[in-house]
């Protein structure tokens, strides 16, 4: 099968107004008459959900939360990129497209990365006018910081809570489609399964998590909105409900997943404390603007950070690069951390950890300023160590906390399978192999502001669609799947706990699939995910029923299909045999031990078709060609 | 540390509920408020026991997710935090923590600790937005807005929608949280054209939700996880009365 981004012809730069100029449109009249299925409520979900309801569709919004505004983009911190050059420091349109891409280590696709620098600035003027209170300066206009992987100051923000202030702007824009009726909200619902009939997505499963119940919902398309997969390692910087099943779900009933192995370890997080732990928590990019990362230049140095003179400290990422400093892409930065704590060098419980000092900063713009700047994220730091990091450097260590891999999709956001629309975090196309602080933000919002609206209506008015109801045979099938399913998960009524099985499919993956992954690692956990999984679904206890509120039903159908899902990631990981970007083989790396790539064999997006559980899936490539920049080996010293 | 909890057990809406005491031994002190309850339903689930139902999401204090009564506060002891930010630290080898869900007429009870909050929703649909469509905005900085209004419409829009002002007023009312978002919008320009009709629509809302009326007493600013200010209860007034009077 030959996968066809449907890349628009024509100059990078024409693209994408050139494609809109030639899109079919469905006439204001028309609009009501098709039912457009939103699943996830975050940034993407939301704005695709709102502005599909104001051009007239009939939107029916699903989450599992118990309100929209609770999806996981509330947490994002740091900011928003876009190419407005308010700062006059040389940004352009063109500069965050390359940035974005180079960043992404030469694994997205052009056309796509360059649309999605374009609607940048277009996501801030319809943030604004929706209210948003982005950080201003004196003036009154609004202003700027900078970011991991770029030399401008482009990334908008609303001090550490950006991503919760861009999310309630769009659900407030949801919200208010919602009174006019146009968009109907579901909330407490999980989907559990994509209903294709002749080929084409027409509908979803799902169950109602207040009474347990199986609904089904027929539309003309339906978008996924379901976010990123991190929760694989159990513990990440996600929210505990964060989950692959939807997208996975899709998977299975014929939508290509691509590049799995892609995921985002994040340098700056509070480091692993106990075995108790649940989860991660981010301490924001934009700290590195401020804070400088440094460990002892003797391995087992355990004097506290303030006895330990500026002579004996080794502030690695400032000496290694020069030019970015502190602030290198994640990847590296990440990479760089695990490689200190491996020579011994790492500070804090387990020696896995490493120094973010703001000393200098604070004597330099004082304690107040960065009190300003920062000190929400100082609260929390406080709130979860007992530590004040005014006074003590902050301990950090990388977590996984983005994936950029996602079901494929082409240019206009759909999947191979007609009518399954895929944005944000849940799909794979504008990140490649890494991606950069303050663009998730971005991306969700370009997919369900300023793209999907316009792509979905081309779809609408050209596919063949017949009416249709639940009483289908396919809604049938897959609700009696579904329904089988639960009731299987409930009648193993054996001895380990759900947590338990994710906890221990987390360590397996962190420690070979996480920051340094090689053959033979992978090899072994190609053995060891099965084994797991046969284990779960012979040995899992899950009490309760399924006709009322269970939230370990809930957690055990999520990590029965993470340990379907983590075979994937690890195949695809296993089968790119070069590093790139977050994906680092330590078969492929250069003589100063950053990724190497290898675009003579890999220069291309991996989709994976599914061919049924333990069996082996089919690779599909989509060779990346780039026309305008020049695959480079990424510098940042 | 060994704390013996007293938690409230509801199996469904329609249910009766009641107290049930569980002993919960050997909680690592550095373990959260939500990983304590964690370790304590694994060993409910190892049994074969129903766990203890609890919403929660993004554990990190922005989602709202979390909430509960614990010895009769709202997210329990301490300032600023939600229940997920609150560590066991803040508790004594032997203590009894009585957990209880937020209580409301507006808040039913979904299960155990578990209420529905869907009521906030209704409200903003009522008002809680610039009515902009996407597409037609103007460039951003046409727009200029004076940066103590943009700090105090930030300070406003911070609430997470946890409704532990809700739990905690004696009258049940949502004022701080209509007022919060009313204040957000009201402090900015793009917000003044729908100001009058969105005072009128969401006050009106907040009270067909069934929510009480202000005490006057304060007890949702000292509870409130984000610091919102009474402040903005004042702004409600004011702007409602001036809606109420150019109507």
């Amino acid at each position: 099968m030959i996968l066809d981004a449907k890349v628009p012809d024509g100059p990078l730069e024409a693209k994408w107004d050139r494609h809109r100029d030639h899109l079919k449109l469905v006439s204001p009249a028309n609009k009501r008459k098709y039912t457009v299925i939103v699943v996830g409520t975050g940034l993407a979900g939301a704005s695709a959900a709102a502005s599909l309801g104001e051009l007239g569709y009939q939107v029916l919004s699903f989450c599992f939360q118990d309100s929209p505004r609770r999806a996981h983009s509330i947490a994002a911190q740091g900011g928003i990129n876009a190419a407005k050059n308010y700062p006059n420091d040389g940004d352009s349109v063109y500069r965050l497209f390359y940035d974005t891409i180079k960043g992404g280590d030469f694994r997205a696709r052009e056309a796509n990365v360059y649309r999605l620098a374009q609607v940048s600035a277009s996501i801030i003027d319809q943030c604004v006018a929706q209210g948003v209170p982005f950080a201003r300066e004196y003036g009154g206009y609004l202003a700027n910081r900078s970011f991991g992987g770029a030399q401008v100051s482009r990334t908008f923000y609303a001090r550490g809570q950006t991503g919760q202030q861009l999310l309630l702007g769009a659900y407030s824009a949801l919200m208010r489609q919602a009174s006019t009726g146009r968009v109907k909200i579901l909330p407490r619902r999980e989907m559990l399964d994509l209903v294709v009939v002749d080929g084409v997505a027409r509908g979803i499963v799902v169950r109602n998590l207040v009474t347990g119940g199986l609904e089904t919902y027929v539309a003309d398309a339906v978008c996924l909105a379901t976010g990123g997969y991190a929760n694989v390692f159990y513990l990440s910087t996600n929210a505990k409900g964060c989950n692959v099943t939807a997208a996975w779900r899709a998977h299975r009933r014929g939508a290509f997943f691509a590049n799995p192995c892609y995921t985002q370890i994040h340098p700056t997080c509070i480091p692993v404390a106990g075995d108790y732990q649940s989860k991660l928590t981010l301490m924001s990019e934009s700290l590195r603007n401020d804070g400088r990362v440094w460990v002892p230049k003797t391995p087992g140095d355990t004097r506290r950070p303030e006895q330990i003179p500026e002579a004996e400290r080794d502030y690695f990422l400032e000496r290694k690069y020069p030019s970015f400093g502190n602030l290198v892409p994640r990847d590296v930065a990440s990479r760089n951390a695990k490689e200190q704590c491996d020579a011994g060098k790492g500070i804090g419980p387990g020696g896995r950890g490493v120094y973010l000092d703001f000393s200098d900063a604070i004597k330099r713009d004082g304690l107040a300023a960065i009190r300003e700047r920062y000190g929400n994220l100082f609260d929390m730091y406080h709130e979860i160590t007992a530590e004040d990091a005014y006074t003590v450097p902050m301990r950090i260590y990388p977590a996984p906390h983005y994936t950029m891999g996602g079901l494929w999709v082409d240019y206009n956001l759909m999947s191979n399978l007609p009518g399954l629309f895929v944005l944000g975090e849940a799909n794979f196309s504008d990140h490649g192999a890494n991606r950069l602080g303050a663009s998730a933000l971005m991306q969700g919002l370009a997919d369900g502001y300023f793209i999907l609206p316009y792509t979905i209506g081309d779809y609408l008015a050209s596919a063949k669609l017949t009416a249709l109801d639940t009483d289908h045979a396919s809604f049938r099938d897959a609700e009696r799947e579904v329904s089988e399913r639960l009731s299987r998960l409930l009648a193993i009524k054996g001895k380990r706990t759900v947590d338990s099985f994710h906890r221990e499919l987390g360590v397996m993956l962190w420690n070979q699939c996480g920051m340094a992954r090689n053959e033979a690692g992978l090899k072994e956990l190609l053995q060891r995910i099965p084994a797991l999984r046969e284990e779960f679904w012979e040995n899992v206890t899950v009490p309760g029923s399924p006709g009322t509120l269970n939230q370990t039903l809930e957690r055990a159908g999520r990590v029965a299909d993470f340990l379907e899902f983590a075979e994937l990631l690890v195949l695809d990981a296993l089968e790119r045999r070069e590093s790139c970007g977050g994906h680092f083989r330590e078969e492929s790396q250069t003589e100063e031990g950053e990724a190497l790539r290898d675009d003579e064999h890999f220069c291309h997006v991996a989709a994976w078709e599914f061919r049924g559980v333990g069996e082996t899936p089919v690779l599909h490539k989509e060779p990346l060609t780039f026309t305008n920049v020049s695959l480079a080996q990424r510098s940042y010293k | 540390m060994d704390l013996t909890l007293k938690v409230w057990r509801q199996a469904g809406p329609k249910e009766k509920g009641r107290l049930v005491t569980y002993e919960a031994k050997g909680i690592p002190e550095d373990a959260s408020f939500l990983e304590m309850l964690d370790i304590v339903n694994s060993r409910l689930e190892a049994q074969g026991e129903e766990p203890i139902a609890f919403d929660h999401d993004c554990r990190e204090g922005i989602c709202g997710s979390c909430g509960c009564m614990i010895n009769g506060r709202p997210h329990g002891p301490g300032q600023g935090i939600t229940t997920c930010q609150l560590y066991m630290r803040k508790f004594h080898h032997g203590d009894t923590i009585v957990i209880e869900p937020f209580r409301a007429r507006a808040f039913p009870v979904v299960k155990d600790l578990v209420v529905a909050r869907s009521a906030f929703d209704k409200i903003i649909q009522a008002g809680g937005f610039i009515s902009v469509n996407t597409g037609s905005a103007p460039e951003a900085n046409t727009i200029p807005v004076p940066k103590p209004n943009a700090e105090a419409a930030m300070d406003a829009a911070a609430c997470i929608g946890c409704g532990a002002c809700v739990a905690t007023c004696k009258n049940a009312s949502a004022v701080l949280f209509v007022s919060a978002k009313i204040s957000h919008l009201a402090l900015l320009p793009q917000g003044e054209p729908e100001r009058e009709r969105r005072a009128l629509a969401m006050v009106a809302a907040m009270d067909a939700a069934g929510f009480g009326h202000c005490s006057n007493e304060g007890e949702c600013e000292a509870e409130c996880p984000k610091g919102i200010s009474l402040v903005n209860i004042a702004r409600l007034n004011r702007e409602h009365l001036r809606a109420t009077v150019r109507k």
